[in-house]
């Protein structure tokens, strides 16, 4: 760490600003260091738990020197977390700080993981997944990531419904609901986010239920399946979600900058 | 077995190992994988109360003594049903194989059932060697780990032809039961090696053979429970489940164990203890005392004495044939009898329990 860095960090030998970004009450033409560069990375998300990384505790620490050159340290639960999430990680964390104005140079490193060389190799040479891993993978990963944000939804859709059944809505009425009728939440804000990052329907006039493959609304008789269904996505995820978080407390002794606890317990 | 509140328990630990991660034991070159794989392992058992957490060392390598005592001596274990886990690459001898189970459990006549498993990618070869493990260990049941790297594949799936091929020969063994556990790796490995639908396929194409899906496919729990709702022959494994989430996140445990008892039921889980991540006492006491933490899962199935009965040994005694004296059987007035549903393919003799 030299003078002319500013540094958010987890590690014990560097500076730790305490909870929350450091120097925030000085905004007017200040420079995109860690506190920006930590909303930059409060952008990417976990494609499979569908987090930010940083709020799961995932960015070791992030660093940005005078000239510009930005250096990311990420780090996962495991050793052997799943390579091709990881390398999605990676590479979004990568375009989210490189896009910030003032950034000369990002470096991305994913410590501690058995494909980490491959990974941050691949990222840094724009290489993609399948390059990157040759002869292991035939395509890209958009696939894999659409698969997740259908599950997203899934799991947005009982966090979006569960209370207005709790209030005591009928869930047979949710079928003739748009987005509109549902009173505005973080909850709800993220369910239209992730249906239009699919390109599906997200206005006040969309139908709350739909089918995530095919935005189709979902039809009367299978409303009852169509609910149980996102409930049990839900609690796949965050029980998930969960289980991470541990595995990451027992490896790192310390809390990422920008981490959170999850809701639920 | 466990006795509370007057109601005796008989106890299948049907996922449990016996492995050696020490560096004695280290691929030279891949120590890194060794290193991190039995790390990894060590990580869930932070997940357990802390006065069960072991050191690294005393994780990576412990005795006979240890898991006799861990297991059957205070862990209420009545049977206790061996799950190989090979990983060559990274342990020159394995890490948990079918012959080093077997040796400790012909020492214990009674206690132990050997399974045995195989790698689809290791061709004629490999079925020579799963008939003499058959053979020689009597073995019923096979567990399946599809991320295990072997000569440059990172995985396979159970739909490959060539897994085919091998379920074949294992059912014309007279193998009954398949536990199942996915891992982060397959190939390719732009999909999604934790994907269950290839379970699916086999247990559609496999009607006579059991598939229990350890972990309850664990992180894809949503995709195994929809899948096992229309497959009769599939099985939720609860290692994992219960050795990771009962102590640390007990309402999420309530959460997946109401949507297992939802989708599943009863009769369809097994008790794991998945030893030595976790030792089995804590899990089965505090499973057996369990119930739903307040009103907010009112609309999830509940579990009785019955059901417990089944899922820590009724239902897995069943798969293995494993003999239950009568004062552990579930009596007339307490609902059905365990692993009944409509056509669960049971063992035609009971599994030879190792050395016995």
């Amino acid at each position: 760490m030299t003078a002319s860095t500013t540094a958010i960090g987890a590690g014990l030998g560097e500076q730790s600003p305490g909870p929350g970004p450091a120097g925030t009450g000085d905004t007017a033409g200040r420079p995109p260091g860690p506190p920006r560069l930590l909303d930059a990375l409060g952008t990417v998300r976990d494609p499979e738990l569908d987090e930010p990384i940083t709020a799961l505790g995932f960015v070791a620490s992030c660093a940005l020197s005078a000239a510009g050159d930005a250096q990311v340290r990420l780090r996962l639960p495991t050793y052997f977390c799943a390579p091709n999430f990881a390398f999605l990680m990676v590479a979004d964390a990568y375009d989210a700080v490189a896009a910030l104005p003032g950034v000369r140079h990002a470096e991305i490193v994913l410590e501690d993981h058995f494909a980490s060389d491959v990974i941050n190799g691949g990222v840094a040479a724009h290489a993609g997944f399948a390059q990157s891993f040759d002869g292991e993978a035939v395509g890209e990963l958009h696939e894999l990531r659409a698969d997740f944000l259908r599950k997203a939804v899934m799991a947005g859709t009982d966090q979006v419904c569960r209370p207005l059944i709790v209030a005591g809505t009928d869930p047979a009425r949710l079928r003739g609901m748009v987005l509109g009728d549902v009173p505005g939440s973080r909850a709800l804000d993220r369910l239209r986010q992730r249906r239009a990052e699919l390109g599906l329907s997200a206005g006040d006039d969309a139908p709350l239920l739909i089918d995530p493959k095919t935005g189709a609304a979902i039809s009367d008789d299978a409303v009852p399946l169509h609910l149980r269904r996102a409930r049990t996505t839900r609690i796949s995820i965050e029980s998930n979600g969960s289980i991470c978080r541990g595995m990451l407390a027992h490896r790192y002794d310390s809390p990422g900058p920008g981490t959170e606890d999850e809701e639920d317990q | 077995m466990y006795e509370k509140n007057g109601e005796k328990y008989f106890i299948v630990d049907s996922h449990m190992h016996y492995w050696n991660a020490a560096p004695d034991n280290w691929v030279k070159g891949a120590e890194q994988y060794a290193k991190g794989w039995i790390e990894c392992f060590h990580a869930y058992q932070s997940l357990g109360p802390p006065e069960t957490h072991w050191s690294i060392e005393h994780f990576q390598k412990y005795s006979e003594d240890d898991l006799m005592k861990d297991v059957f001596e205070d862990g209420h274990v009545d049977v206790a049903i061996f799950q190989p886990t090979y990983l060559k690459e990274w342990y020159a001898e394995g890490f948990n194989t079918t012959e080093r189970n077997a040796a400790l459990g012909e020492k214990h006549p009674g206690k132990f059932i050997a399974n045995t498993r195989f790698d689809p990618r290791d061709g004629d070869v490999g079925l020579k060697t799963l008939q003499a493990n058959v053979e020689r260990y009597g073995s019923k049941g096979l567990k399946l780990y599809t991320a295990e790297w072997n000569n440059g594949s990172r995985g396979y799936k159970l739909s490959d032809p060539a897994c085919y091929r091998y379920l074949e020969a294992a059912q014309n063994l007279g193998i009954k039961n398949i536990h199942v556990h996915k891992g982060p790796t397959i190939w390719p490995l732009d999909k999604d090696a934790f994907d269950v639908s290839d379970v699916d396929h086999a247990a559609t194409d496999f009607p006579d053979l059991n598939f229990i899906v350890e972990h309850v496919g664990l992180p894809r729990i949503e995709d195994f429970c929809f899948m096992a709702t229309q497959e009769p022959n599939v099985y939720a494994g609860l290692s994992v489940v219960i050795g990771g989430l009962m102590f640390a996140r007990p309402k999420f445990f309530a959460k997946v164990m109401g949507e297992l008892l939802f989708w599943v039921g009863e009769d369809k889980m097994t008790f794991g203890s998945d030893y030595g991540i976790w030792e089995p006492k804590w899990q089965i006491e505090g499973f057996v005392d369990w119930d739903y933490p307040g009103e907010e899962f009112s609309d999830f199935p509940r579990l009785g004495v019955a059901g417990k009965k089944k899922i820590l040994g009724l239902n897995a005694a069943r798969l293995y044939g494993i003999e239950v004296p009568a004062e552990y059987q579930l009596k007339d007035d307490t609902g059905g009898a365990p692993a009944e549903q409509d056509d669960a393919k049971l063992v035609d003799e009971a599994a030879p329990v190792a050395g016995a």
